[in-house]
């Protein structure tokens, strides 16, 4: 009798498995986040073990908060949501498994071998290639997982949220395989196939798409599917949202040059990568738009569900990156604020003000839906973290904002001689506010993480007292598997 | 031709496609196709409950 509801029903298991390690992995990541941070205040903590040295914990933060955090999160809603939509079970269950197993091995291969200093120093892609084969394998079983649910859906049409997903998968698949291309040399050590500014290039093809697609069009896709579920309302413009998709994939990938202003890369490809990286305001705002609109009717919702107001402030946060983002490629911007942590303030707008919070409001909706609650344990909880998390945010990237300015104009500062009017130290010293700052934002940040950490388990185990509840009640009747 | 000739036609290529899939995008005729797929999220709740109670059985037998 159970086995025709069970080949009926979805599968959950992953889902949650991946819901419960993006707050693992978000807390994990965001403390190596803080600590490095710490350490551009007071040097001391980097520590005479070279393990704990900046260099070597900069790249484990990076990839903790984007491919772990990140990472786990879209996993998560991309299977929940692909199911749901599709109105079918996943493709396959043994390889779902896999991809969260493998996922997880690749998370902690990154720990362990970071810190020991094996890199392949590619931003965004430091894993040396044995990791590298791993991630591709992965990344193959998810395509499989995801392609064969959408390929045995019940409904007509395929939900615009997997289109940006199904983008997200084929492109990042692409861009890891291209830019990890290397000899290996040895077991742990390999070399680019690719040389000098086509290097480069490759390196900021991928470093931009990795932005553009793993923490742009899939949270995209999260946004299509849960601010209409959480506003209750399908979304404003299903044209519009066509339109931002073929608009926003098939011009992201051209805008990476603008990585490489003022470099060896030839000018025309800057130029290229800038005027590309202009374009793409359309698209992005575009995007922003649709998703804010879908609460037209409905703002005063606003007022009283925190998880919403997580969704909608972060497309706030998403079209002011967005914004500052293409400004930032212009050339003549860009000779002031490159190299300097206006950079970082950027990406942080985007990485803690879309990325995070858009992943959080996503999972205070999914974790208890996926418990058989209607909501998380405590409400006002959630509360609590969407004011820590916009606070932390704007701390961090105001402080960055003002460090980044006054260094591009101190290391610009020319005497009527034409010699430096400030040295670079004098520069890093006048940063060390800012950097106070910042630590005191991300500290913030990882705090509301902790609360929700603690929402999460309050929330799972709220459940398994209700799920016992029912089978006290239930006692005559005997359970299959 | 000359690689640059082939450059701007790609060009003109892709402004063309994008404003044939504006015009298809907002033509009136794709929209009750798109009513139904922007419901999709809502279509489901079923098979959603029934998967929310299956997988809290199969964790406690």
């Amino acid at each position: 009798m159970n086995t025709v509801s069970a080949n009926e029903t979805y599968n959950y298991k992953v889902v949650r498995q991946f819901a419960i390690m993006t707050v693992v992995w978000g807390i994990v990541g965001m403390a190596v986040g803080v600590l490095i941070a710490a350490q551009l205040v007071w040097p001391e903590l980097n520590t005479h073990y070279p393990w704990f040295h900046f260099g070597r914990l900069r790249p484990l933060h990076t990839n903790a908060v984007i491919f772990a955090f990140g990472g786990c999160a879209l996993f998560a809603t991309s299977y929940y949501v692909v199911q749901r939509t599709s109105q079918a079970p996943l493709f396959s269950n043994g390889l779902a498994s896999f991809t969260f197993w493998g996922w997880q091995a690749v998370i902690v291969l990154a720990a362990i071998t970071l810190p020991l200093g094996y890199t392949t120093s590619k931003e965004y892609a430091e894993l040396e290639w044995p990791i590298d084969i791993l991630i591709a394998v992965v990344w193959v079983a998810y395509a499989i997982v995801f392609f064969g649910t959408v390929a045995k859906r019940k409904s007509k049409h395929i939900y615009v949220a997997n289109w940006f997903f199904g983008a997200f998968i084929i492109t990042v698949a692409i861009l890891h395989i291209g830019n990890s291309m290397a000899i290996p040399v040895s077991a742990m050590k390999s070399y680019s196939i690719y040389a000098g500014a086509i290097d480069a290039m490759v390196q900021w093809w991928w470093g931009h798409n990795a932005v553009g697609f793993f923490l742009t069009a899939g949270f995209l896709g999260i946004m299509y599917y849960f601010v209409p579920k959480q506003a209750e309302r399908p979304v404003y413009s299903y044209r519009l949202s066509i339109v931002h998709f073929w608009a926003l994939i098939s011009i992201y990938v051209w805008a990476g040059a603008h990585h490489l202003h003022y470099s060896a890369l030839p000018d025309w490809a800057q130029s290229a990568g800038m005027v590309m990286s202009l374009i793409l305001l359309a698209p992005s705002w575009g995007g922003m738009i649709n998703g804010m609109m879908t609460l037209s009717g409905a703002w005063h919702k606003l007022r009283t569900d925190p998880v919403l107001r997580f969704l909608v402030v972060s497309l706030s946060f998403y079209g002011m990156s967005t914004f500052e983002g293409p400004m930032m490629s212009i050339k003549t911007v860009n000779a002031l604020s490159h190299n300097t942590d206006w950079t970082i303030g950027h990406v942080h707008s985007g990485a803690l003000g879309w990325v995070a919070m858009i992943s959080i409001g996503a999972l205070y909706h999914l974790i208890p839906r996926l418990y058989g609650l209607k909501e998380m344990f405590s409400v006002k909880l959630v509360n609590v973290h969407f004011w820590l998390a916009t606070i932390g945010t704007v701390l961090y990237i105001a402080a960055m904002w003002v460090n980044g300015i006054m260094q591009g104009l101190m290391w610009r500062a020319v005497n009527e001689d034409g010699t430096l009017t400030y040295s670079f130290v004098q520069a890093l010293n006048a940063s060390y506010p800012g950097y106070a700052v910042r630590v005191l934002g991300g500290a913030v940040f990882l705090t509301g993480m902790l609360v929700m950490a603690y929402n999460t388990w309050k929330t799972v185990r709220q459940s398994d007292a209700k799920a016992i509840d029912a089978l006290a009640q239930a006692d005559s009747v005997p359970h299959a598997v | 031709m000359d690689i640059n000739t082939v450059r701007g036609l790609a060009t003109l290529f892709i402004m063309a496609a994008f404003i044939a899939l504006v015009v298809w995008a907002f033509s009136s005729k794709q929209k009750k196709t798109f009513d139904e797929a922007a419901n999709l999220p809502f279509e489901d709740d079923e098979a959603d409950a029934k998967s929310v109670r299956e997988a809290e059985t199969k964790k406690h037998d």
